[in-house]
């Protein structure tokens, strides 16, 4: 689907034209990437971080794949080999710093669009599937770049997988069983690192295909927009082509800088120095940390200190890990304000900056070792991510007073500009009561 | 329903939570290792360049060669460098010849050609550095039950690794009146339990007497064996660094010129506002 107002695909050519009526491709690309996508025209910055994801999973995969030309999946030789390809094979170097600091950036990338998200509505209705789709693809990626860290079979990925994999052995009755099957043993060893090379290779095709899902569902009801407003008109979108294309590659040229500069001078400044001593299952590193990006998860884990209405402490951290994530999926049904972006929304803005101070606290409270005060600042901020989602913001929802509404994109967007519109057009601003976001 | 779903769960989550915030905690006692512990002290080095930025700078290759030489005299006695291989030491400025007599140098284990049985051979320079203990076992049953790591990757696998090494390395003094060391180990405060079983390697100045005429110092020898393993851990910095300047200004510009063709672009929509 796409607004009636805008463009079709004409083929110019004799073999356009015979193409157009046997594998119409060039027709999908124009709807869905060209001047035939009517974008909404006041798209701020933060949305570029969509189609920055998109490259660094391409850029993951075009790397991984020659990595995995040269690397082993053995316990014996797996951490020689990536040795191997740091020092012999042409370039290893840099394509190992570039997946390595690549699976940094792109979850960094993904945490800004879906804060993007959150401050701006954009799970919200007609757009339910959509967000949906994002947290499945949230998902895989922890998997995948939970996975393709034990590879490299350094103390780090051992002492890593030992622990993620041991919260299965949680749950009650089966939770033994499910941790040896999933690990193909009692502990981490060749099976496992076996078969996570397997699924390594194998998920990141899998979150290429829910991609996909995702920029279709995108493109149903199209991009929400910084006012959270409908589209009305024609006056309110710019085409994709050549407007957003231009912009989407300023917007790569800055990400690719920043990418390139801690590839080729801080590769390994997000990276554990731990994970340059072999896997050694006889020696524990003082201190077994996840990389940055799952902190706050490993944060809420370990907040669950003491047995709590007869579940034991471990099964509640395990519990709450997975709800953490889990709750995400509610959201659209959690938070049933009208109203989508935060620009108009006071209280909700408020709380919504408290949750990104409060998601950075306890990505520093998961790095920090198991002592006070960094114990109970965990405690008190995953009882705070909790209370956010599933108690504070339903009650914002149905309290909240929010500001009226612009009529219309184009309005707001000449508002910015400090003009009037013109008579007849959408209106003035005062007294607009907010509109439905259905 | 969701809503009334999601505040039950929410208050038990947040109950559970405050609840274990609420528990007494036992008192701890100061850990007298953190107390007494030391950062690595921060030096200019060379290859990092102006500002110790990391962002030019290249090995001085007499250095490199001087810390190859401090290894070989001092450190080689108990660590190897097993996965840097002879033929790698051109990037010092060796020779080929002088890498092939170096690798001559050195026993590789091998297998005879006539009986099969487990023999040794001269190193050839596509040989990798050998290892000094055989196994684990080997190495801590000849050093008193410690194990000397390999030291290829030693400068990545510490926090800080150059200055770490250099530090430590320069760093054994006398234990604090409160601290007890066990018998043979040293107190070193750079050490992460303090208690480290090298013996002191750097003895003395003039140990080591450099072919270049640069004077022997221990701290000299700590920056130029620091400066060397800096290089096995990472043979391709060099190449990292000049590709990462040429990166960094090709992608300046394109995303100038993104820039530039991004405002044109949008110049008709962004003067609309005027026209109206």
């Amino acid at each position: 689907m796409s607004f009636p107002w805008a463009k079709h695909y004409e083929p110019t050519t004799d073999f356009g034209r015979y193409m157009d009526s046997r594998l119409p491709l060039p027709r999908l690309v124009y709807g869905a990437l060209g001047a035939g996508y009517p974008t909404p025209k006041n798209l701020n910055y933060f949305y570029n971080f969509g189609v920055l994801a998109g490259v660094a999973l391409v850029i993951q995969i075009i790397t991984g794949v020659v990595l995995g030309m040269h690397y082993a999946a053995n316990t014996g030789i797996a951490f020689d080999s990536v040795e191997f390809i740091m020092r012999d094979v042409n370039n290893g170097w840099m394509l190992r710093y570039m997946h390595a600091v690549g699976a940094s950036f792109f979850f960094a990338v993904v945490y800004v669009h879906i804060f993007r998200g959150l401050y701006y509505g954009s799970y919200k209705p007609p757009r339910e599937v959509l967000w949906l789709l994002g947290l499945v693809i949230f998902l895989l990626m922890m998997a995948t770049a939970f996975m393709g860290y034990v590879l490299v079979w350094g103390q780090m990925s051992f002492w890593g997988a030992t622990v993620i994999t041991n919260l299965f052995s949680a749950v009650p009755i089966v939770g033994e069983a499910i941790h040896t099957w999933l690990l193909g043993g009692f502990s981490p060893d060749n099976a496992t690192l076996n078969r996570f090379f397997s699924l390594h290779y194998l998920l990141p095709f899998i979150i290429f295909g829910v991609i996909i899902l995702h920029v279709w569902a995108l493109h149903i009801p199209g991009s929400n927009n910084p006012t959270g407003v409908d589209v009305k008109g024609p006056q309110d979108t710019v085409p994709f082509h050549p407007y957003y294309t231009a912009k989407d590659f300023f917007g790569l040229g800055v990400y690719l800088t920043i990418f390139a500069i801690f590839v080729f001078f801080l590769p390994n400044a997000l990276g554990e120095v731990d994970n340059y001593i072999p896997a050694n299952p006889l020696s524990t590193p003082p201190h077994i940390v996840p990389e940055w990006y799952l902190l706050p998860f490993y944060a809420i884990l370990k907040a669950f200190t003491t047995n709590f209405l007869f579940i034991p402490a471990k099964l509640w951290g395990v519990l709450a890990m997975l709800s953490a994530i889990l709750l995400l999926f509610f959201l659209p049904w959690l938070d049933t304000s009208p109203v989508r972006s935060n620009s108009y929304r006071p209280l909700n803005r408020i709380f919504f900056w408290v949750l990104v101070a409060d998601c950075i606290l306890l990505g520093v409270c998961g790095g920090k070792l198991a002592e006070e005060p960094w114990v109970r600042i965990g405690q008190l901020a995953s009882a705070y991510y909790f209370a956010h989602f599933l108690i504070i913001i339903p009650l914002i929802a149905r309290f909240e007073k929010t500001l009226p509404l612009p009529n219309s994109i184009s309005e707001s967007v000449l508002a910015k500009y400090g003009r009037t519109p013109p008579p007849g057009s959408a209106g003035s601003f005062g007294g607009t009561m907010p509109q439905p976001a259905e | 329903m969701v809503r009334l779903g999601a505040l039950g769960v929410g208050l038990v989550f947040v109950l559970a939570l405050l609840w274990g915030a609420v528990q007494p905690r036992d008192a701890v006692t100061p850990d007298p290792v953190r107390a007494l512990h030391l950062a690595p002290t921060e030096i200019e080095w060379s290859y990092r360049g102006p500002g110790n930025l990391g962002i030019f700078g290249t090995f001085d290759r007499g250095q490199l060669q001087r810390g190859f030489q401090v290894y070989k005299e001092i450190c080689s006695a108990c660590h190897s460098i097993h996965r840097v291989a002879f033929r790698d030491l051109a990037a010092l400025g060796f020779s080929a010849p002088e890498i092939k007599a170096i690798a001559k140098g050195y026993d590789i284990p091998s297998i005879d050609e006539k009986t099969g049985e487990p023999t040794t051979r001269k190193g050839l320079p596509s040989d990798k550095f050998p290892l000094v203990y055989a196994n684990e076992i080997a190495a801590r049953a000849a050093q008193n039950g410690a194990l000397p790591p390999d030291l290829s990757l030693i400068t990545k696998a510490r926090e800080d690794g150059p200055n770490y090494v250099h530090s430590l390395i320069t760093g054994y003094r006398d234990a604090p009146a409160n601290w007890k060391v066990p018998d043979g180990l040293y107190y070193n405060p750079y050490f992460r339990s303090l208690n480290v079983a090298m013996p002191p390697p750097l003895a003395a100045d003039g140990q080591v007497t450099y072919a270049d005429g640069t004077k022997g110092t221990k701290d000299q020898y700590a920056r130029d064996v620091a400066t060397f393993l800096t290089w096995t851990a990472e043979p391709k910095l060099e190449a990292r660094k000049s590709t990462g300047v040429a990166a960094v200004l090709f992608l300046l510009i394109m995303t100038g010129l993104g820039y530039l063709s991004y405002k044109r672009v949008w110049a008709d929509i962004k003067r609309k506002p005027a026209s109206i």
